[in-house]
């Protein structure tokens, strides 16, 4: 039996049209046509605009009849239209009068909030047409990919190794060797090398669509184009950026992205979303209009009494997270991204601003993260929240977590780069390796709600936090002055490069050291892409604008530094293979398995007697395997040993069970292929009660 | 969009000529579907396709599925060198099998 909602009850010029649906917003493919729904609180009128693709001028606009208006929402189908080849946008009227917080122009066409792809930066790096009267352009999905029996893998997050990466970096390089560099195809060519390496779970930085010629300006040193390169700044919500995808000219960026989803679970591989809610590119009053400032201004940001934009974010404006609306439109986003692609997770960027009122004060109960922690559909996602942001909210053990929410954990990498770096911070460090517990466990909280790192896209890379005291962006053309100034980082003797081969040696072990602590830390390791083979920056700690080598993965590093690949490899397989590593539940400082043992016992220079005063630089300690996620599987003990000092020390090695064995599994001290063993192939230790450490050296024993 | 149609002892061949998108993907899919009949062996002739849109990949895939459902095969021959990459990257391609050549088409058919 024919629905009669298939006939049209409306014309317009050769457009027949009914009265749509309100639900759900943005457009949808129903039998005969395309739904389209739109909410603004505040226009008195809206009109669809329909473009043949990449048309310069509009093909139809259809005001929408005062009928089809349902509360705020504007809802209209459209029969027999060309959904694959046509972009829509709206045009709101309504008052003008930032005064009150309203900047409607109804000369704007306005991008759909909702819009699944949006065209108009097609391919990477194609110069726009500026003259162009819409810029980004929505366009229709199918949104009918064939998963066949893929669901995200819900690895316990105390399971997880993350590997933080940019899509176009990872493979841009010519010598990545891929068959479409710099994309989501690109990545999935080269799953292998995830495998390789150990870990099971990548975080994209962000996919949103963005403009990378927001901001777009020579470098005053080079003349090359700066631009948007991170893309902090979205455009869409709902849309993956084109420019990634081999098949954005295609308008098929949806399907590629679904490809790689599916083909990394397929793979053991997690898919982590870095999302940018805090603000969007339409930047404060001198911005862009491209859609929210369009659609209903005072709903979705942050403004001043005077109708100015509050700047949490640092960048110009801020998204109105706490209200109802806009609260509702990120809950919309984050499940269509759960169900439509099978994300096993996202972090929030600057996730404090998500706790802010319309005012920008700090909520205790804010709605959104409540929200989000209980919603059913995004129940089994890992959340990550980036906690703090650029109005001077510090989150970082106080987030407000439901249970539910992770944190980027800052207080992690700043105490293990001064470790790191001769500081003589044991009690923070040893409070690192346990999983934070002071941040946590008073509040019920686990290990993993610590994603610990050393490094993160913000920031130095590894190899750069071992060879510069100071940040170097003068390449980014803002005289310095961007970046943090708070890097806790150190050179080894000399900024930059040298041939100075002390230097560089100690360099490697300070690299290797910082691999080891973050490897046998409790919660969840999470890697900067390009670490692994000691990729650098040239000390710029802030690479957004740079589309070059600065931020590219150069893949000959494999071969270059092949040694410190193998280290960290080995490091990670370490981990996966130990437990006792990767507990859910914090150390209890007790034996409650009758091992004899404590799950965790301290030690340093002498067994059982750890050093905790203001001037030590040497700590050891040892888990008790029978203690392995909480007594419930069997694990060796494991003994870390380490010395931050910069001279050598003599470590009394704690007696293990009879009929074990200490086995060396790391020694930093020792150049490759002495620094590290394949889990399994450990030699046993000669003198099984003690080791010599080198200075800034790291043992780590196995008994088995 | 041309579509010419051949039946051999156990195979359809289906030769189509033109672009594939969303104007024609639908009069393909209704054409193709009349044959599909349980158990049916179709090889599409994609050699003077040069160009697929996304919905023409979709009518594949819902192609493969309705032979499927019916405990059929389907069987690409001579996809463009473009349009295979284009399904590889978008994981269309997983799906079906291609075969190069009409001849090799039939083999793969006729295996088991």
């Amino acid at each position: 039996m024919e629905r009669i909602d298939i006939h049209p009850t409306h014309k317009h010029g050769d457009f027949k049209l009914r009265v749509g649906r309100p639900m759900p917003f943005g457009a949808s493919l129903v039998p005969g046509g395309v739904n389209f729904s739109v909410f603004s609180s505040y226009a008195t009128s809206c009109t669809l605009v329909l473009f043949k693709r990449h048309a310069k001028e509009p093909m139809a606009e259809i005001p929408f009849p005062d009928e089809f208006r349902i509360g705020n929402v504007f809802t209209m189908t459209v029969f027999e239209i060309d959904y694959e080849n046509i972009e829509y946008g709206y045009r709101m009227d309504g008052p003008f009068n930032p005064d009150a917080g309203h900047r409607f122009d109804k000369n704007k066409i306005l991008l759909d909030p909702y819009a699944k792809i949006i065209g108009g930066r097609d391919v990477w790096g194609v110069t726009p047409d500026w003259n162009d009267i819409y810029q980004h352009r929505s366009r229709i999905s199918f949104d009918d990919f064939d998963w066949e029996n893929d669901r995200p893998l819900g690895i316990p997050p105390e399971d997880q190794v993350i590997y933080e990466m940019h899509v176009r970096s990872f493979t841009r390089h010519p010598s990545s060797g891929v068959k479409h560099p710099g994309t989501f195809a690109g990545i999935r060519e080269k799953i292998s090398y995830f495998k390789e390496l150990g870990v099971n779970a990548i975080e994209l930085m962000p996919i949103y669509e963005f403009d990378e010629f927001e901001h777009s300006r020579p470098s005053p040193i080079t003349g090359e184009l700066l631009v948007n390169y991170w893309g902090y700044s979205t455009v869409g919500f709902f849309a993956p950026k084109a420019g990634y995808a081999a098949t954005g000219k295609l308008g098929m960026q949806v399907d590629e992205v679904k490809a790689l989803v599916k083909e990394l679970h397929k793979n053991g591989l997690e898919v982590i979303l870095d999302v940018v809610f805090n603000h969007t590119a339409e930047g404060d009053q001198r911005g862009p209009t491209i859609s929210f400032r369009g659609l209903d201004n005072k709903t979705y940001y942050m403004l001043t009494p005077e109708g100015y934009y509050f700047n949490f974010s640092g960048c110009g404006n801020t998204l109105n997270c706490n209200n109802p609306i806009v609260r509702n439109i990120v809950l919309d986003c984050l499940r269509y991204w759960a169900s439509e692609y099978h994300i096993d997770g996202f972090r929030f960027d600057l996730a404090a601003i998500l706790g802010r009122d319309a005012l920008g004060y700090p909520l205790s109960n804010p709605p959104l993260l409540e929200t989000l922690a209980f919603d059913p559909i995004l129940a089994k996602c890992k959340l990550i929240a980036e906690a703090w942001d650029a109005g001077g909210l510090y989150q970082v053990g106080s987030f407000p977590a439901y249970g539910r929410w992770a944190e980027w954990n800052g207080k992690y990498r700043d105490n293990i780069r001064k470790f790191l770096k001769g500081d003589a911070t044991v009690g923070d460090a040893a409070q690192c390796f346990q999983g934070s517990p002071n941040l946590y466990a008073h509040q019920g909280r686990g290990p993993a709600t610590s994603i610990n790192f050393i490094t993160a896209h913000d920031g130095f890379t590894l190899a750069d936090l071992v060879s510069y005291n100071d940040k170097h962006n003068e390449a980014n053309g803002e005289n310095n002055n961007d970046g943090g100034n708070d890097n806790d980082s150190w050179n080894c003797g000399a900024e930059g490069w040298t041939d100075d081969s002390g230097i560089n040696a100690l360099r490697s072990r300070q690299m290797r050291n910082a691999i080891a602590m973050l490897m046998v830390s409790q919660g969840v390791p999470m890697l900067l892409m390009g670490d692994e083979v000691g990729r650098s920056q040239n000390g710029n700690n802030n690479t957004y604008c740079h589309d070059n080598e600065l931020n590219w993965l150069n893949w000959d590093l494999l071969k270059t530094n092949a040694s410190l690949f193998r280290f960290v490899k080995n490091s990670i397989a370490f981990r996966n293979a130990h437990p006792v590593l990767r507990n859910k539940y914090h150390f209890q400082n007790r034996d409650y398995v009758g091992s004899g043992y404590a799950d965790i016992t301290w030690h340093g220079t002498q067994a059982w007697n750890a050093d905790w005063s203001p001037s030590s630089r040497t700590i050891a300690f040892m888990l008790c395997g029978k203690h392995a996620k909480a007594g419930s599987v069997e694990d060796n003990y494991i003994y870390v040993a380490i010395n931050m000092h910069w001279e050598a020390h003599w470590f009394e090695i704690p007696g293990l069970p009879e009929q074990l064995r200490w086995h060396v599994s790391v020694n930093t001290g020792c150049t490759s292929p002495d620094d590290i063993w394949e889990p399994g192939t450990e030699a046993k230790l000669e003198n099984q009660h003690g080791i010599l450490l080198g200075d800034r050296s790291i043992v780590i024993l196995v008994g088995k | 969009m041309d579509i010419a149609i051949s039946k051999t002892a156990e195979i359809t061949v289906v030769k189509l000529e033109g672009d594939i998108d969303a104007s024609s993907a639908l009069g393909v899919q209704e054409k193709v579907l009349t044959l599909v009949e349980q158990g049916s062996k179709i090889l599409l002739d994609l050699t003077l396709v040069p160009y697929m849109s996304s919905a023409g990949l979709r009518m594949l895939l819902s192609l493969y599925r309705h032979v499927s459902a019916k405990e059929g095969k389907l069987v690409l021959v001579g996809v463009a060198e473009e349009i295979k990459d284009t399904m590889e990257v978008t994981g269309f391609l997983s799906f079906f099998t291609t075969c190069d050549t009409l001849d090799s088409g039939i083999v793969a058919l006729n295996s088991a």
